[in-house]
């Protein structure tokens, strides 16, 4: 038995008030009329014409949409492999150090990653630009990528796998048959995850950008420092209005999975 | 072993080794270096074409310097220590926030639940430096938050909260909150309700109830919760330097003006491996929490 009080209602209310209402303030004022942000002056659209007229926040928001897409396919891919070898390579030489390696980086500030693999770049004489911030997102993002996928890894039965090798599966059949699939939420989980950690990486971004490539990010941090602008409010809504839909999407789409698994196993239930 | 399981691990591990390990390496070693007007800014580098005795001089002029140098300045000290203070004081009042908000999360209605959580995860994946950005139009002496005080008449002058503690205080909370938020709500959301009815038909007070029974059982969601906070907050460099202002120390920010507007490389790196050893305390802590809840599940 659930009780649900008047403190229960009220501090949902103004929890949610607290986390909505500066995005809700700032998605109204980037239709304001006016260069001051501060004081309403009329509908316009006017700043988002303005921000599609800027090369410089184009070219950004390209180079971001690349480096988000290259470095999150890739830590996928690693990501899956060092969390299949985590949770059932069983042991081997220098696991510990492995599995440190995958949780250090979760928990490491940024500024000492960034500065890290900036000074490893510059002393193998790598010139900076849209690679180098490709090998740096890659890096930290594959550790979330690994930790998202083992958790799924770990909750299921491996009898499965075993059994599809007692069938006469290779390890690579079984892998691609039976494990993929099963832990295919997890993998896109960690893929999206990846993309969102990449596309909003400001520090790391910085030190391993150089002069060459510039992300989204470092150009709105460049131009917010001289104060609040209604080109980037219009730039943030514009950001808001994707992770809201890529977050409602993600979650009918795992109602709608969770909803097929019930059937099916209502099905199965009444076939037996 | 077969090619194909080695590959398996090696792939990612050698990625792992070469782009995680090896540049803590280089920081080290620069740490110990010496500021020197050249391309890279600092002196020895390893000069392999001399053989044994190029190695034997490369070592000799590696020195403990900067550490000496940043317990002599009190900016660094004193960065370490505002860090700290900030960290701990924002983390308390996340938990202070964060807890009535997972609480009602969890005392919602089942069909209610996944839209809270939802709308939790959307603050969450929504851009950072955004979030922050946005309050920069809050707290600003002519944004929202003074004109709405103004218009009330609560006060007769602007406030400055804007390039203040404050504002740093406030933005660490908000950007954060989901992380406190979720791992109290997972660990509320499991508990047993039946404990409660029998702390009451035991004669519990409702009050009495909850902090004997609802905070003991939620302690693990607590604890993970308020590292996930303290963590990150400590080397945070976005917060402070767009909401902070000169007066708010924060060593990430120390670190960045180091490195980009001094140029003194050797001294980032040793801030950076201070801050690191700093860290390993609460990093350790917090292993072990989660490696307890997991023997709890198992």
């Amino acid at each position: 038995m659930r009780r649900f009080s008047w403190f229960n209602a009220t501090s949902l209310a103004l929890g949610f008030a607290f986390l909505y209402i500066p995005m809700i303030i700032l998605i109204t004022y980037s239709f304001n009329e006016s260069r001051l942000v501060t004081v309403w002056a009329g509908f316009s659209t006017k700043w988002y014409g303005e921000l599609m007229r800027d090369e410089s926040f184009l070219d950004a928001a390209w180079v971001t949409l690349r480096v988000a897409v290259v470095s999150s396919t890739i830590a996928t891919v690693l990501g899956t492999m060092a969390a299949y070898v985590l949770v059932r390579g069983g042991r081997f030489f220098g696991r510990t150090l492995f599995s440190g390696m995958i949780y250090a980086p979760l928990v490491m500030p940024e500024v000492i990653t960034g500065l890290s693999l900036l000074l490893l770049f510059i002393s193998i004489g790598l010139d900076r630009g849209i690679f180098t911030i490709i090998l740096a997102h890659t890096t930290f993002s594959m550790c979330f990528v690994s930790v998202v996928v083992s958790s799924r890894l770990v909750s299921f039965d491996r009898s499965l796998e075993e059994a599809a090798l007692d069938l006469g599966c290779t390890p690579f059949d079984a892998f691609r048959s039976v494990t993929l699939p099963l832990i295919a939420p997890a993998v896109i989980s960690g893929w999206l995850l990846a993309f969102t950690l990449s596309l909003d990486d400001l520090v790391i971004a910085s030190f391993t950008a150089g002069p060459s490539a510039t992300t989204l990010p470092i150009k709105i941090f460049s131009s917010v420092r001289l104060g609040v602008s209604p080109e980037i409010n219009a730039l943030s809504t514009i950001l808001i209005a994707l992770v809201t839909i890529g977050v409602i999407s993600a979650s009918l789409a795992s109602k709608h999975r969770i909803t097929q698994q019930k059937r099916d196993e209502r099905l199965a239930e009444q076939a037996a | 072993m077969s090619v194909a399981r080695r590959s398996l691990i090696w792939v990612p591990y050698l990625w792992l080794l070469l782009l995680f390990l090896v540049p803590f390496g280089i920081i080290f070693k620069i740490s110990l270096s010496d500021i020197a007007l050249a391309i890279p800014p600092y002196t020895p580098t390893l000069d392999l074409s001399e053989g044994r005795a190029g190695v034997t001089a490369f070592l000799s002029q590696l020195d403990w310097e900067n550490y000496i140098f940043l317990t002599e300045d009190d900016l660094y000290w004193k960065a370490y220590l505002s860090s700290l203070q900030i960290a701990v004081i924002s983390t308390f009042f996340a938990l202070l926030v964060g807890y009535p908000i997972a609480y009602g999360m969890a005392r919602a209605a089942p069909e209610w639940r996944p839209m809270l959580m939802m709308l939790v995860i959307l603050q969450f994946w929504t851009s950072f430096l955004i979030r922050v950005y946005a309050w920069i139009g809050i707290l600003s002496s002519e944004g929202y938050l003074n004109q709405f005080l103004l218009w009330t008449g609560i006060i007769a002058d602007p406030l400055q909260i804007m390039n203040t503690s404050t504002a740093v205080y406030i933005g660490i909370v908000y950007t954060y909150l989901p992380f406190m938020i979720l791992p109290i709500y997972a660990s509320l959301e499991r508990m047993d309700d039946s404990l409660l009815e029998a702390a009451e038909d035991l004669g519990c007070s409702r009050m009495s109830a909850f902090w004997l029974v609802t905070i003991p059982l939620s302690r693990s969601g607590i604890i993970a919760g308020c590292f996930l906070v303290f963590i990150p907050a400590i080397g945070e460099f976005v917060i402070p330097s767009l909401l902070g202002g000169s007066g708010t120390l924060m060593i990430g920010k120390v670190l960045w003006e180091e490195f980009f507007s001094n140029r003194d490389w050797p001294v980032a790196s040793a801030v950076a491996i201070v801050l690191l050893l700093i860290l390993v305390i609460p990093i350790i802590l917090f292993q072990r929490n989660q490696q307890k809840e997991q023997e709890a599940d198992a």
